[in-house]
């Protein structure tokens, strides 16, 4: 299992961190941008490849926390990720970035709208626009999906079980329309008994072997 | 919409609204939708119901994360400063938590139970972002063209490096011409 520890304090990986709160700031301002449908997708690219502040199992590990808290998970996101590089003032500049510039944008799309609304030939292509733009959102998500996976090979449980799990919270969702909070809790809460499980097994045949554990 | 319209009592009254609503809403704001539409449509007549729908679609098609539908909500309620007020209701408390939880975990991150955690979310995140995806995704008997993009572009984005916003790019002009 990778070390946790180690890639929190950064300096034993290769991994970056930004500069200064104004580089957090434009950072998340410029994902928060190019986050058609969704920011999941963008985030992934800008902030584990291109820019390196976070390997895909921090991210992967973040989002889930993101997702078992209350409130949006872009948000708690940036939260997160702007407190581990710092502190509360981080989490609130991210936070602003992901916020300010997309609010701005979409009240005066939302004025203009209002405004053109008795052209009716204008709101045929605007709604064409949107709907390509959505099919490209819903592509976008699944490809970062097959992306995060990636760590999975590595996984405590196995990575033919992680897909196994991963397909039933789909089902879930998607066929059998339980509410999130179910699934979250129910299945959730199974495959984090079955790992802490493991983990300690683990634990425990390294320490008989001789301790030498990091 | 007068953007400035001047109504303290509707702000308020979105502001109490959405702070009450903000813990429940685990998994995105989005799941909030069935509630906010019976409070803020059906009781209070704030916005009609076709503001509320486009409020959520535009959210969707807009550049930032999709809890902006809540301004919008609050800006076809209350105009600016509705919209301002429904942004603060909505990410105070959830704000507050998260940080205050977020740290708690990572000061205990050697612990075996935060460990296992960690790792035994991972499958079901997995899996419920592919939810999402799915359900973005355009049906297949209405628009199979507007599906098959889709799906070209989850093989882009999955094997290529291409930067995502000519694929946005890309799908607004497809469709702005009517190809999908």
């Amino acid at each position: 299992m990778p070390d946790r520890i180690d890639a929190l304090t950064s300096a034993s990986t290769d991994l970056a961190r930004p500069e200064s709160l104004w580089a957090l700031f434009v950072a998340f301002t410029l994902l928060a941008m190019q986050g058609f449908g969704g920011v999941i997708a963008i985030a992934q690219r800008e902030l584990c490849e291109r820019r390196r502040w976070l390997s895909p199992q921090d991210f992967v590990e973040l989002l889930s926390g993101a997702q078992v808290l209350p409130g949006p998970n872009v948000c708690n996101l940036s939260l997160m990720i702007g407190d581990r590089f710092f502190g509360w003032r981080g989490a609130l500049v991210a936070l602003a970035g992901m916020i300010a510039a997309p609010m701005t944008l979409m009240l005066a799309m939302a004025w203009l709208l209002g405004e053109a609304s008795n052209v009716s030939h204008v709101q045929g292509v605007i709604k064409g626009v949107l709907g390509g733009i959505a099919a490209v959102a819903a592509g976008q998500i699944v490809g970062t999906v097959l992306k995060l996976a990636a760590p999975i090979k590595d996984h405590v449980l196995g990575w033919p079980l992680c897909v196994a799990l991963a397909t039933l919270a789909f089902a879930m969702t998607t066929w059998l329309q339980w509410p999130l909070i179910y699934v979250l809790l129910g299945l959730g809460s199974l495959t984090c008994m079955g790992t802490y499980l493991l983990l300690r097994q683990r634990a425990r045949a390294e320490g008989e072997v001789g301790g030498a554990a990091s | 919409m007068t953007p400035l319209m001047w109504s303290p009592d509707v702000w308020w009254s979105l502001f109490c609204h959405f702070l009450a609503m903000s813990l429940m809403a685990i998994g995105g704001a989005i799941t909030l939708v069935p509630d906010l539409h019976r409070r803020l449509v059906v009781d209070n007549h704030f916005l009609s119901d076709l503001d509320f729908t486009s409020s959520i679609a535009l959210a969707q098609a807009a550049p930032g994360p999709n809890l902006l539908f809540v301004a919008l909500i609050g800006w076809y309620s209350g105009g600016l400063g509705g919209s301002i007020a429904s942004m603060l209701g909505i990410i105070i408390p959830s704000t507050t938590l998260a940080l205050t939880v977020s740290r708690w975990v990572s000061a205990r991150r050697s612990w075996l139970s935060v460990k296992a955690f960690q790792a035994g979310m991972v499958p079901v995140t997995l899996g419920l972002l592919l939810a999402t995806g799915a359900h973005l995704a355009p049906p297949l008997h209405d628009q199979p063209r507007a599906l098959l993009l889709s799906v070209i572009v989850v093989l882009i984005v999955w094997l290529t490096k291409t930067p995502l916003i000519w694929l946005v790019v890309a799908g607004g002009v497809l469709g702005g011409v009517g190809l999908v």
